[in-house]
């Protein structure tokens, strides 16, 4: 049986989905939309119930992408999520609004059972509710008062569903609804809506009148001050950056030294073959590509959904909405750019809570500007290799200014480059804001524990599969190549190793080095050469930037293989020497410290990300935006590098 | 006396008259903000814009041409 859950914006609804299901929860999304579904399972004397999440939403009528999906399952009863129960969150505390989406849903003719959340804050604003009498406005539902947040209510609600569920489910005649673009039957229904309504409250509802009406709280007043609001959300970022860059650093290294270990391992002990190299330098390390971002993507949605559930984050879109607005964005896109500092792909999908088009659109075009992890390697080696290891004024590191530099950069060019697109995209609707900023609450760590693993879970599933497909597709480039020439740069390579004596795994990395050279990937490198050569790079930069679609931090990877360094010793120092050392025909150092920068700038601006590309499709319904992004950010690197390169060199 | 939500001052006590017809205006009455509702302008956001009001036990931000659409009429108290 499928149960619908239903419910406002903030009215506790999420806490009572953990309240029934547990852990017992998957996320997937609606049939033919990109909008993220939650479906958890609860048994109730042996009975296995499907409970749907639905996004949370004012009215059935949707505003913005996410609640597209309400009417579009409710309004057909041959969707494939048509629920049988449905069960609507009502808080309490503000109840006339509340009812408003709850009398749209009763008319639907469904069963309904209604759940009056947040007695506490109800009971703290004066507000008492006679349930026998709101009843008699809805005969056919059901009612239950929980206190979902600590856990009150449990019993009663699934007695409730369980109640409901053995009844015989019978539909009332459903009142039907307005079409969906159809504005001015909606506002009539809305009205008459309303005259119901204010006879409910009147009958129902007890509030005690206090002496102020509304009054502002002592953490508003500090939130949204003109000075002290922007002071405390650059230390919360700064806080919060430091303890994930602290913090994901020591399992990240465990992760990725593991997978190396892992595939060395494996290489070892299998035979050898095609079937093992697949494994052992396809799909370990594609897979290990996946799992090293997941500290840094679990620490950060971990310190997200503390500020959003506590209500913070709401006064960040408020204090930042004007400043975001000159800029085509709106102050709901500062969570979506944060997030990119750690992964665009969970940045792209928060952008969902965007309702206005054009807005969402733009946040989406610039947030893989924002200086991902994945781009962290790669900095990390360019800098030890150009930049000195020097201090100015006796207290800046030089080197750490430039990884400043280039984060910088990055969101520079995110908001200029959105400033810029606003001017061309062109759009029917003003954009709005319109959000609740909802009452301060302790953060529950249930809550946020599930949020993070969901969010790791479409990760790894999301950006994993494409990451995989990609890096065994490389794989498959750099193995096989032209036989003739594969054939004789190997046995080039023996030779040569023969006469220099070199050791057995010495010769083997000069084999590896050799093979890739000829495959097609290196023949890509070559091909690309001329292109690439005004910025200051050769082949071999080449097939590392071609390799860098399957994600950037593979760059590191490649080079070590090209420049034949055995993976698992000190990989950067030894790449780092043997890059230092690398002449042209000419005699001239390939790694100058305008080539050096030259590539840092690349990686700034490139949309070398396959995963995030994919996610733009999928959340945009089409190929145009992703190649828009694919176009506009290599023109940015090709002219940015190029510059780069001739200002220094 | 007669004014535009986005004219009212913090503190202000209104109620609501009529929303220009617009795109959100069926928006605004499915949040509870429609022609009688009485609110409170709480505070606003450090460049004046957006504004945050109460709206019977709520608060709602508003852009600046947002609130510019909502026609109120002013009450002569306010709260401190």
């Amino acid at each position: 049986m499928k149960i619908a859950l239903l419910g406002n914006p903030n009215t506790g609804k999420s806490s009572v989905f953990n309240l029934v299901t547990g852990l017992r929860q998957q996320v997937g999304n609606f049939p033919g939309v990109t909008v993220e579904k939650k479906t958890g399972t609860l048994q109730i004397e042996g009975n296995t119930y499907t409970l749907i999440d639905f996004p949370g939403t004012y009215s059935l009528y949707p505003r913005s992408k996410d609640e597209q999906v309400v009417y579009s399952v409710l309004s057909d009863n041959e969707a494939e999520d048509y629920p049988d129960l449905v069960i609507v969150v009502v808080d309490q505390s503000n109840l006339e609004r509340n009812l408003f989406l709850f009398s749209q849903i009763y008319d639907l003719g469904l069963p309904t059972l209604m759940v009056l959340n947040m007695t506490d804050l109800a009971m703290r604003n004066g507000i008492a509710v006679d349930v026998d009498q709101l009843n008699t406005f809805f005969p056919s539902a059901q009612i239950v008062s929980t206190n979902a947040r600590v856990g009150m209510g449990k019993e009663r609600l699934m007695m409730a569903i369980a109640d409901m569920a053995n009844a015989t489910l019978e539909k009332r005649n459903p009142i039907p609804l307005c079409p969906v673009d159809d504005v001015s039957c909606q506002e009539q229904e809305a009205e008459a809506r309303y005259t119901f309504i204010k006879q409910i409250i009147t009958a129902s509802l007890s509030k005690v009148e206090k002496e102020k009406k509304a009054s502002v709280s002592k953490l508003d007043r500090l939130f949204v001050h003109p000075v002290l609001g922007y002071i405390i959300f650059a230390a919360i970022l700064f806080i919060v950056f430091q303890f994930i860059f602290a913090f994901a650093a020591v399992p990240m290294d465990f992760i990725d030294s593991g997978f190396a270990e892992f595939g060395n391992w494996l290489s070892d002990s299998l035979p050898t073959g095609v079937f093992s190299d697949l494994i052992c330098q396809g799909i370990i390390p594609g897979i290990g590509g996946v799992l090293v971002f997941v500290p840094q993507i679990a620490l950060l949605f971990f310190f997200i959904s503390i500020l959003e559930e506590t209500g913070y984050l709401s006064r960040v879109v408020f204090i930042m909405d004007r400043l975001m607005r000159p800029l085509g964005l709106n102050g709901k896109s500062v969570v979506p750019l944060m997030s990119s500092v750690a992964c665009a792909i969970p940045g792209v999908m928060a952008t969902r809570t965007i309702a206005d088009w054009k807005e969402r659109m733009i946040t989406i075009l610039v947030a893989p500007l924002m200086s991902c992890s994945a781009r962290i390697p790669v900095y990390t080696l360019l800098i030890a290799l150009v930049i000195p290891k020097t201090t100015i004024l006796g207290i800046f590191n030089v080197q750490g200014l430039v990884l400043f530099g280039l984060y910088s950069l990055g969101l520079v060019s995110a908001l200029l480059v959105a400033a810029l697109i606003k001017l061309i995209i062109k759009s029917r609707d003003k954009g709005f804001l319109m959000l609740e900023l909802p009452s301060f609450k302790s953060p529950r760590w249930g809550n946020i524990g599930i949020t993070v693993w969901e969010k790791v879970k479409v990760f790894i599933l999301d950006a994993g599969k494409v990451i995989l497909a990609i890096s065994i597709l490389l794989w498959a480039l750099a193995t096989y190549g032209p036989s003739e020439s594969m054939r004789n740069n190997i046995a080039k390579a023996k030779n040569e190793s023969k006469e220099l004596n070199l050791t057995k795994e010495e010769t083997n990395q000069r084999i590896a080095s050799a093979k890739m050279e000829s495959s097609y990937i290196g023949h890509l490198g070559h091909f690309i050469e001329p292109v690439i050569r005004p910025l200051g790079y050769d082949w071999k930069i080449g097939i590392s930037l071609i390799t860098s679609f399957a994600a950037r931090e593979v760059f590191v990877g490649s080079l070590s293989t090209i420049y034949a360094v055995n993976e698992t010793d000190d990989v950067n120092k030894r790449l780092i020497d043997k890059m230092r050392a690398e002449r042209r025909a000419d005699g001239t150092k390939v790694y100058t410290l305008a080539a050096g920068a030259s590539l840092m700038v690349f990686y700034v601006f490139a949309m070398q990300c396959m995963a995030t590309l994919a996610i733009v499709k999928r959340e945009t319904n089409s190929w145009k935006w992703p190649l828009i992004q694919i176009g506009f950010m290599g023109a940015l690197a090709y002219f940015g590098a190029m510059i780069t390169f001739y200002t220094l060199s | 006396m007669s004014a535009k939500l986005s004219d009212l001052k913090n503190g202000n006590c209104a109620t609501v008259t009529s929303i220009e017809d617009s795109s959100i205006r069926l928006k605004l009455m499915e949040m509870g903000l429609m022609p009688g509702r009485e609110i409170t302008v709480l505070f606003r956001a450090p460049l004046g814009d957006p504004i945050a009001i109460d709206v019977d036990g709520y608060i709602l931000s508003l852009r600046l041409d947002e609130a510019s659409m909502i026609q109120v009429e002013e009450h002569s108290f306010a709260f401190a």
